[in-house]
């Protein structure tokens, strides 16, 4: 029996040796060491032994099972192993084709805009407020001290629905909303469409966008416009953006000013951008007219304020180099796409 | 406004450069737009005088020319016909290079060695309308003469940078060289000299000429006659016509160019009758009758709408007064005896005469911003002393003058510390004197402030505010220190509709929609493309008085139309899908005194994996960001604009809330769009009251759930929505989530029946479910889907 297991043992560990699968593994499993198997076997005959050989028979056939058992499982780890190395190579992609892509959209890049300017406003105590796109003569106009004969108020240059009806030309007439409804202080930023009767070609269109602004208190001065619209600039268009403020004039602000910015294409030196100048003008400004003030109801002697108006459309196109409004209203998608 | 440098420096000293003049002029408030140079486009062009002109041997319509030019004597081929011996006139020489770029050498022309070539005024950078008309197509003949050889451009003055200034409507004043003279200096502090006036007067008096009376005198606030006899018309000299060309006006003979010069100079109209041609030797301003007929200066015959201030004989119309001169007393080369009329007409007045007649001229534009009517008497003298200057006339001895109402100076009070209070500044009272004298205002200083008088021709100075401005100007924006608002603090930020409308936007975007904006006027034949009923209240858009065109002549009442448009120019435009929304203002009539406003969402898309369902997901998604549960959509089979089987209404409760679902047929190919369309309008302000902004938690299930899938066979007429009513009212509260897994119809299911799949899941937040429990829950749902749908398990 000694010898039949020493067979068993060196058979057995020549097939495990050539096994090269996992079922031929397995089978030797069975054939050696399963119910049936030749150890299993020796190790039932064993009753049928004397006393003094079953110990030792006994300790040899489980000697020779925990080596087959050995083998096999080591046998079976490297089976395994090469098993793998198999799947992982079949499972070689090529690694530059496209990804799968869920496509998003994207904002309006006028809304984009509109939501850096509310941004920025807010954190200086701004209120966003709004108006409607019809507005009536009184407050388009009158309100805002624009002279009765002003050629803004002509049929050529705004959109009339009945003799006191407008599409409103600018977001100036919200300033008159707030300052009729609330006594200062006063803090509020309103964006929104406006209508000229413009045909459109690439810098006008007859429907555009706005984002208006109103400071009313106490002690409110031009420094402090020149203050507040410096710091926006700054962080609208870069920290190292620099402002200038020129006279100009509106009817509904005395003194009025128009804001330049430093080109942040070139930096000030001068480019296609700012027509050589150095410069881009961007908003109109300047102290609420006192006439302004008292048609709303608030006490020009005790109050003062600022009032700015920025074109939406035309700091956009600013910003991004766009050399036509009326992409903004075409929708080709291929246009909106660069401003994710 | 064109100002050529040299102009104004006949007032005021200027020892900056032009760049920084700009600058300067710019920080003070005359913005100046460009900067230009006419001589900069040609170079080496000097004096040069025709000696002798020759036939060309080789050519009919050439001549050959020998021509002075000072240092040698060269010979020139030409085609020009408008030049005699011993005229002078620019020659280009070798190596010259003109206006459009043409660079000259020596070659031949049929033959002929040509030297060089003389000049027209277009090769010398002056614009074409600016070219007086008997040059206009031939070489530029100097009227005067010249050393042979000089530089042209120095000689002749052409070498001057020309300054265009954009002049703010407030700001008339500054419509002429004076005005702009005096704005340099106040900003550079240099002292403005005045034009000094003289001429010889004849001893006879122009009121012995000429009798004026003024009747309309609302029309017409000043009239001034003078009377110049002897006068030759001729060219102006050459000095004269460049200084107009330089400032954009054409020269047209002596008479005409005197009074545009002062037009320029003091920014009086004026205008020159043929006073031999007035037979009544009378003028008479009265207001013009309806209808009645009169020929202007360009020969247009032109019917009057009554009312317009004309200059008459005192039978027949003479001129237009403050637009334009008649045909019938125009000044000619004939012309001996010349009235000179220096009046100032009410801008109101003008504006409208201009406007009726659709004719601007200079003198139209500058009387409807509005002329002080106390320049007249000193621009009517100017005129004379040009003209006997040019033509050696006689001035006869003063003028008529009809000036019933002269204009007096306003006076204002101002306080200097509200002026510094208003500009956060610091500006000593002596400061601010010193500013608005340099304006020519009066100034008196007080203890309690300043009394001011400004001139007659600021008539934009009118309250203390106004003074701020010119102070704050003058005195430098950019020295102004700049601060932030000291005041209240104030809380910043987004209304909460806005709020959520970002929202909203966040969750379309992210579920790959695209914004877009579109008009908020529209064609009124819009709404017919997308088939809405003629009684539709869609249909009664609030129309626009004076559209740019049809096009976009009506509000829009719906946005649907317009994302159709999108979607059409897209497809167009080779997207094979695409997937857009706009939330945007709809405009309807009301009883209020503005019409009501609403905001709607549109939501439209097309391609190949889109459908109802993908478009009814974006929604539902939308709806959950928002936190608006329980819409229901309930099926619309009438809205003409829609797929009769494949749209659906949104309603909470019975509030309607939009509508969803596939474009009919009719209207994508009224479109043009080959595809299908999928479209959503929503009541955007419903949605915002109903939205939810606040984040709420529920604690997560404590108990185990039981689930249970199940496969019913159904009536194909039978609705998902129907069997899930059933789901959530027959549960007893224990069903926590069902989700539809499959639908099927084909092998093993009979015809006109389709299999409808769902996973259940039972649970019950406060104990654990017994299989006992939920067995007789889902037997009994089991039951009724079967009592009402005939729902059999599969």
């Amino acid at each position: 029996m000694k010898e039949q297991l020493k067979e068993i043992k060196q058979r057995g560990m020549n097939e495990i040796q050539k096994a090269d699968s996992l079922k031929e593994l397995e089978d030797l499993r069975v054939k050696y060491l399963g119910k049936k198997g030749e150890v299993t076997r020796i190790l039932r005959g064993m009753g049928k032994l004397s006393k003094e050989e079953r110990p030792i028979i006994g300790e040899l056939a489980n000697v020779v099972r925990e080596e087959i058992t050995n083998a096999l499982s080591e046998a079976k780890e490297r089976q395994e192993e090469i098993a793998l190395e198999i799947q992982l190579k079949d499972e070689i992609i090529d690694i530059t084709m496209p990804g799968v892509k869920k496509e998003v959209g994207v904002l309006h890049p006028l809304n984009q805009s509109v939501e850096s300017l509310e941004e920025i406003f807010i954190s200086m105590g701004f209120k966003v407020v709004e108006g409607p796109e019809i507005e009536t003569v009184e407050n388009n106009f009158d309100a805002l001290n624009a002279p009765k004969n002003h050629p803004s108020r002509d049929l050529s240059d705004t959109f009339y629905i009945t003799e006191d009806l407008v599409l409103r030309t600018q977001t100036s007439p919200v300033q008159i909303r707030v300052m009729k409804n609330a006594q200062p202080p006063i803090r509020v930023i309103s964006p929104g469409r406006c209508f000229r009767n413009d045909t459109p070609d690439a810098t006008h269109s007859p429907m555009f966008h706005q984002l208006e602004g109103l400071v009313i208190d106490e002690n409110i001065t031009l420094g402090d416009l020149k203050g507040t619209l410096d710091v926006f600039a700054k962080r609208f268009f870069g920290d190292d953006t620099k402002t200038k403020f020129r006279p100009h004039h509106f009817p509904f602000t005395e003194p009025s000013a128009e804001m330049d910015i430093s080109c942040f294409k070139c930096g000030g030196i001068g480019c296609n951008i700012c027509k050589g100048s150095g410069w881009i003008e961007l908003l109109g400004a300047g102290m609420v007219h006192p006439n302004v003030l008292e048609y709303c109801g608030i006490d020009s002697e005790k109050y003062s304020g600022f009032a700015f108006g920025m074109g939406i459309d035309r700091i956009t196109m600013a910003k991004h180099d766009i050399d036509d409004i009326r992409l903004f209203f075409e929708n080709d998608r291929r246009f909106l796409k660069q401003f994710k | 406004m064109l100002a050529p440098r040299k102009w104004l420096e006949n007032y005021v000293k200027i020892s900056i450069d032009s760049k920084e003049l700009r600058d300067r002029m710019t920080m003070s408030g005359s913005n100046v737009e460009e900067i230009r140079n006419l001589s900069e486009s040609f170079d080496h062009v000097v004096i040069g005088k025709v000696l002798e002109i020759k036939e060309h041997q080789n050519a009919d319509k050439l001549v050959v020319a020998k021509v002075d030019v000072g240092n040698k004597i060269i010979q020139i081929v030409t085609g020009a016909k408008n030049f005699k011996e011993n005229d002078y006139l620019p020659v280009a020489l070798e190596g010259a290079t003109l206006a459009g770029g043409l660079k000259i050498e020596i070659g031949e022309l049929r033959g002929v060695n040509s030297e060089g070539m003389m000049c027209s005024h277009d090769e010398l950078g002056i614009p074409k309308s600016l070219i007086p008309e008997s040059q206009k197509d031939g070489l530029w003949i100097l009227k005067e003469t010249y050393p042979l050889g000089k530089n042209f451009k120095e000689i002749l003055d052409l070498d001057d940078d020309i300054l265009e200034f954009e002049i703010t409507p407030n700001r008339p004043d500054c419509l002429n060289m004076l005005g702009i003279a005096r704005e340099v200096s106040a900003t550079i502090k240099e002292k403005l000299v005045y034009p000094s006036i003289n001429y010889r007067e004849a001893s006879n008096d122009a009121h012995e000429k000429v009798k004026i009376r003024v009747e309309d005198q609302n029309g017409c606030k000043r009239y001034i006659g003078k009377v110049l006899e002897n006068v030759t018309v001729e060219p102006s000299p050459d000095w004269m016509q460049i200084q107009l060309m330089k400032a954009g006006i054409r020269p047209i003979n002596n008479i005409v160019d005197a009074t545009n010069y002062v037009m320029l100079e003091y920014g009086q109209p004026i205008h020159a009758f043929d006073l031999d041609k007035i037979q009544t030797n009378e003028i008479v301003v009265k207001e013009s009758k309806p209808g009645e007929l009169f020929e202007t200066l360009d020969g247009v015959e032109r019917e009057l709408e009554g009312g317009e201030t004309m200059i008459t004989d005192g039978v027949k119309p003479l001129a237009i007064g403050g637009v334009m001169g008649g045909l019938d007393s125009e000044v000619t080369l004939a012309t001996k005896t010349v009235l000179i009329e220096s009046a100032n007409f009410e801008p109101d007045h003008i504006r409208l005469t201009s406007k009726q007649l659709n004719l601007r001229t200079e003198a139209s534009s500058r009387f409807e911003k509005g002329v002080d009517p106390e320049i007249a008497i000193t621009a009517a003298n100017r005129v004379c002393q040009l003209i006997q200057q040019m033509t050696d006339c006689r001035v006869l001895k003063n003028s008529v003058d009809i000036y019933p109402n002269p204009v007096m100076k306003r006076e204002i009070f101002v306080r200097d510390d509200r002026i510094n209070k208003m500009l956060g500044t610091n500006i000593p009272k002596m400061e601010m004197s010193d500013i608005l004298t340099s304006l020519e205002v009066e100034v008196q200083i007080l203890d309690e402030g300043l009394n001011l008088k400004p001139p007659t021709f600021r008539n934009d100075l009118v309250k203390e505010v106004d003074f701020v401005e010119e102070v704050a100007r003058i005195y430098g924006y950019d020295v102004i220190p700049s601060t932030m608002p000291t005041a209240t603090v104030t809380l910043g930020g987004l209304l909460s509709s806005r709020k959520i409308e970002n929202l909203a936007k966040t969750s379309l975007t992210s579920q790959g929609l695209y914004e877009v904006l579109t008009y908020s006027f529209v064609s009124p034949g819009s709404v017919n493309k997308c088939r809405i009923y003629k009684e539709s209240p869609l249909q009664k858009m609030i129309q626009l008085k004076n559209p740019l065109g049809d096009e976009t002549s009506v509000m829009r009442t719906t946005l649907i139309p317009s994302m159709m448009d999108v979607l059409d120019k897209n497809n167009k435009k080779g997207s094979s899908d695409f997937r857009a929304f706009e939330i945007g203002r709809t405009f309807h009539h009301s009883e209020e005194i503005l019409p009501r406003e609403t905001t709607k969402l549109v939501i439209g898309m097309y391609g190949d994996k889109d459908s109802y369902y993908t478009l009814k997901g974006i929604i539902e998604e939308l709806l959950n960001t928002l936190k608006i549960t329980e819409v229901r959509f309930r099926r619309e089979v009438h809205h003409p604009t829609y797929h009769p089987g494949r749209t659906a209404n949104l309603y909470m409760n019975n509030e309607y809330l939009g509508i969803v679902g596939e474009i009919h047929p009719k209207v994508t190919d009224a479109y043009d769009i080959e595809k299908k369309c999928y479209v959503a309008e929503l009541e955007f302000t419903e949605l915002i009251q109903l939205a939810d902004l606040e984040k709420h938690f529920y604690p997560l299930p404590k108990y185990p759930s039981i689930e249970r899938d199940i496969a019913l066979v159904v009536n194909n007429s039978v609705a998902v929505g129907e069997i899930e009513e059933v789901l959530k009212d027959f549960t007893e509260g224990i069903l926590e989530t069902f989700e539809l897994f499959d639908v099927y119809q084909g092998d093993q299911i009979e015809e006109g029946y389709k299999s409808i799949a769902y996973n259940l899941i039972y649970r019950d937040p406060e104990k654990t479910l017994k299989e006992k429990e939920v067995a007789a829950v889902h037997d009994k749902v089991l039951l009724q889907l079967k009592e009402k749908f005939d729902a059999r398990l599969r």
